[in-house]
């Protein structure tokens, strides 16, 4: 029973992993950059949704109606103001942005609230569990997260194939220079991608602060689990997000399950593995 | 005649160090085609793309209503009514034909055409609307570009070579719909390699060569080998 326990938690971490790359994969798509502080801006939307939470004694969860449009802004300025000066000239130029954003984040966060991991105190939810079997019980919290997250990606897949704004961001994606030609004002489309990623970053920290410890140096290390979802799952295709982040959330469980140490080297380990025999993923996109 | 739509006076423009145009000048008034020729290299494609702002210029060298538009962003000229179905088609092939159409469309000006007209034009693309814009042939791809151009019911519409790379029966089912497009009331700019197709349909043309006017007027003005002439840059 040991071993279910472990895959069920593996896949309810998952969902987490895949709001973690869903922003990413987001951004990646649209505007074809890799946006190296995005692990940076959910521990920062993590920081945010605390200083809410101290100011205002509101609920964790309910931060959320707080975070995800001030996070959405902040996104949507940040594009504007310093990544599109970058886009189009190279590739280099906007990836060594979103590296000096993500350098200034994490400095910024350790100047603000010292070293000290945090943790955002959800109450008795934390604790309620639904027992499934003897031995086996879900968590109510983690199940939560995980159909807040198929929800989410559900929501982004219906604003990516069935809005104006989605059809705005997949022809931008697929021709940005006849993109502009009818109306599209490519500053603006790229602005409104990142505001979206930054809204789902902004879930995506508030879970990430309540399921465990996080400090300023925690970015870089969601940065990966997301990139290994992705690329787990292929590009471009947000159910196969989905399910790169429960394969790597079940692989590292697995992993834990055999020793403790070696639970993030056996999600490495199968991100490895599908890299090597699938270099497109799992589920890459038809074309 | 009446106050012209497009007027281009003295434009020069190129890319980098190469300078493509040299000094143009050419008027196009409402409801007007005019047809665009000259040999590869001649400017012609350069030319829209100054016209759209996708190539910078100085701004009194392009005026859209006697407003100078050169060097303005591509969408705010696209606001302004300009169009352009481009070489190659270049449709969205993550789109669907219908998707295609309805971009065109979204930040419209106000005007006759609509998804409906469109497909009355060319019904095939009702029938193949929810196919991805890619899985169409050539001529339908063709269709969907000018389509997509039209939903923003342009005051200027350009065609930067609708016959390319179509077998001459698609040309033919393609050009019967122009007639159909000019009624409407828009002006054109037509980039053709098809000489005599281009001034059968246009009121008048310009001819291009190593990126300045080398003829200009109404098609029956000119016989073929002044053209010819013009064209190649032989005898001068």
């Amino acid at each position: 029973m040991d071993w279910v326990n472990a895959i069920v938690q593996g896949v309810l971490i998952g969902g987490l992993y895949a709001l973690f790359a869903a922003g990413l994969s987001l951004i990646f798509g649209v505007m074809r950059l890799v946006n190296i502080a995005h692990g940076d801006m959910i521990v920062a939307a993590a920081y945010l949704a605390l200083v809410i939470v101290q100011a205002t004694g509101l609920h964790p969860l309910a931060s959320a109606l707080l975070v995800v449009p001030l996070m959405a802004l902040i996104g949507y300025a940040m594009q504007r103001v310093l990544l599109n000066p970058t886009i189009g000239k190279d590739l280099l130029s906007p990836l060594l942005v979103t590296f000096g954003i993500s350098v200034i984040l994490q400095n910024g966060l350790l100047v603000a609230f010292t070293a000290d991991s945090r943790r955002l105190a959800a109450g008795s939810i934390e604790t309620a569990s639904i027992q499934l079997a003897p031995g086996l019980s879900l968590g109510v919290l983690p199940l939560l997260m995980f159909a807040a997250s198929v929800l989410i990606i559900f929501g982004m897949e219906l604003v990516f194939f069935r809005t104006s704004l989605g059809r705005a961001f997949r022809a931008t994606s697929d021709d940005p220079e006849v993109a502009q030609l009818m109306n599209l004002n490519r500053n603006h489309v790229f602005g409104m991608a990142m505001a979206l990623s930054a809204a789902v970053v902004a879930i995506a920290g508030i879970f990430l602060a309540i399921r465990t410890n996080f400090d300023p140096a925690s970015g870089p290390a969601r940065l990966i689990f997301g990139f290994e979802a992705v690329i787990i799952g292929g590009l471009g295709n947000l159910w196969g997000t989905l399910a790169g982040g429960v394969v790597l959330g079940v692989a590292q469980a697995v992993g834990a399950q055999i020793s403790p140490g070696w639970q993030i080297l056996a999600g490495h380990l199968v991100f490895f593995l599908v890299l090597g025999l699938r270099p497109r993923g799992l589920f890459p996109r038809m074309d | 005649m009446a106050e012209p739509i497009l007027s281009i006076a003295s434009l020069k423009a190129g890319y980098g160090d190469f300078q493509a145009l040299f000094g143009i000048d050419l008027e196009v008034g409402p409801g007007e085609t005019l047809a665009l020729i000259g040999a590869n290299g001649a400017g012609k494609t350069t030319l829209l793309r100054a016209i759209t702002g996708l190539v910078g210029c100085a701004p009194a060298m392009v005026r859209l209503d006697g407003r100078p538009i050169g060097g303005m962003r591509p969408d705010r000229i696209a606001a302004l009514g300009v169009a352009m179905v481009p070489e190659g088609r270049r449709l969205f092939r993550s789109l669907s034909v219908e998707e295609n159409l309805l971009i065109g469309g979204e930040r419209a000006r106000r005007g006759d055409w609509t998804l409906e007209r469109v497909y009355d034009l060319f019904p095939i693309l009702r029938e193949r609307r929810r196919n991805p814009a890619t899985a169409l042939s050539g001529g339908q791809q063709q269709m969907v570009a000018i389509g997509r151009a039209l939903m923003a019911n342009p005051r200027l519409i350009l065609f930067d070579e609708i016959s390319l790379g179509l077998a001459p029966v698609v040309i033919r089912d393609i050009y019967a719909a122009v007639p159909a497009i000019m009624a409407s009331g828009v002006s054109a700019i037509l980039v053709e390699q098809d000489v005599t197709r281009a001034l059968a349909v246009a009121r008048k043309f310009v001819c291009l060569q190593e990126g300045r006017v080398s003829l200009a007027g109404r098609p029956g003005e000119h016989d073929r080998q002044a053209i010819t002439a013009a064209y190649f840059g032989l005898a001068r």
